[in-house]
């Protein structure tokens, strides 16, 4: 899923209180699961911009919405529709994606984004998610026995360890796992490791952010009107 | 009555709640200010409902649960602790005083002492509203949450 983490509260409460009236919009998939910006955190930062705005002595409203995702069409409904055009302003805790896809259905609406859009990751323990796929548009997982090397080598080596591991710990820090010294461990534990004296050549990093923005397209699922829409 | 402080006690059915009761029980007097809600545990407290409290007009909010390991659901007393510091920063963050938030650990048997918190608490939540600063013995829940990116 993706990760994300709020924005700080001032900056929040900054872009707020520059509107009379002011739209949170949560998003019920990656972060509601990574406790970002679901309808719980929605509500909190409501309870907050409330209370600051006692405090402070400003003056805007805020509501609160949630829908189930940001990033699909279909759950921008007639509801949803209503309350943002009933808002001068919009501050999304979507991710990056959901942000975007919501402001760009609703041109005419300023929309802020209310989290920092971190990575694509797993919930490795309750309150504690850490990055597994780079989304390199090429997935070599299953030559490094199930672990990225692209997403959890800082370095992205394709051939390592390097020589800053020490006692399987990254030199970048203590807390990131040497992502070479847990692929041989595996490859170890699977009696696969001969298989890491093959090189492995550079990487056409084209299919990844180098290429550009990048696209994935079904025929056989589009509409006729969206076809025609891309011709 | 003007000026009082509204103050929202968050209680354990297992104990903070049963000590209340208990206080009554011993003609304890503690003030009309506390408003408790009862709860089957403390591990039911989270950030939103502490803040809605606040919202919805609360001058202070007491959470009391369990002793450290004496929680009926195991937990939930410990978990609460930590939700409570988080909700404290949350309310910094604000602008508001954090200590007008507080977690207390009172047993089944400890109606005196559900008193005297009380009673010590309304004081508290009185002079921040006077404009008082934090006092240097309002903090009982250690900042534990770590939260970090």
């Amino acid at each position: 899923m993706i990760v994300a983490k709020r924005k700080l509260f001032d900056d929040l409460y900054a872009k707020a209180s520059a509107h009379k009236k002011v739209l949170l919009l949560g998003c019920g998939t990656c972060v509601t699961v990574c406790m970002a910006g679901g309808e719980k955190e929605v509500d909190i930062l409501d309870s907050q911009l409330k209370l600051a705005a006692k405090e402070r002595g400003g003056d805007f409203e805020v509501t609160t919405h949630t829908i189930v995702r940001q990033c699909d069409d279909e759950f921008f409904n007639e509801e949803t529709s209503r309350k943002i055009a009933a808002a001068d302003a919009v501050i999304s805790l979507a991710c990056g994606v959901g942000i975007q896809f919501c402001s760009e259905k609703y041109p005419e609406k300023r929309v802020y984004a209310g989290v920092n859009t971190v990575f694509y990751g797993a919930t490795v323990e309750q309150g504690l998610w850490e990055e597994r796929c780079a989304g390199c548009g090429e997935c070599i997982v299953d030559k490094f026995s199930g672990i990225c090397p692209v997403a959890r080598c800082s370095k992205s080596l394709m051939n390592g360890p390097c020589g800053g591991a020490t006692n399987g710990k990254c030199e970048v820090s203590d807390e990131i796992d040497c992502a070479w010294a847990l692929i041989i461990k595996r490859m170890k534990e699977l009696g696969t490791l001969e298989e890491l004296s093959e090189i492995t050549p550079p990487r056409d990093w084209s299919t990844a952010r180098d290429g550009g923005p990048r696209r994935v397209v079904h025929e056989s699922l589009r509409l006729d009107e969206g076809a025609k829409k891309d011709s | 009555m003007a000026n009082e402080p509204t103050i929202i006690a968050f209680c354990c059915h297992y104990c903070a709640f049963t000590a209340a009761d208990l206080a009554g029980t011993m003609r304890k007097q503690y003030p009309t200010n506390i408003r408790i809600v009862r709860l089957p545990c403390t591990g039911k407290v989270d950030e939103n409902m502490v803040l809605h409290a606040f919202v919805e007009g609360a001058d202070g909010v007491m959470v009391a649960g369990c002793e450290v390991g004496s929680c009926h659901f195991i937990q939930g007393n410990v978990r609460a602790v930590k939700r409570v510091v988080h909700a404290k920063k949350l309310l910094s963050e604000t602008g508001m005083n954090p200590d007008r938030l507080e977690f207390y650990h009172i047993a089944a048997s400890q109606g005196p002492l559900f008193a005297s918190t009380s009673a010590e608490f309304t004081e508290r939540i009185k002079h921040i509203n006077a404009g008082g600063k934090a006092s240097a013995a309002a903090t009982s829940a250690k900042d534990s949450t770590g939260d970090s990116q």
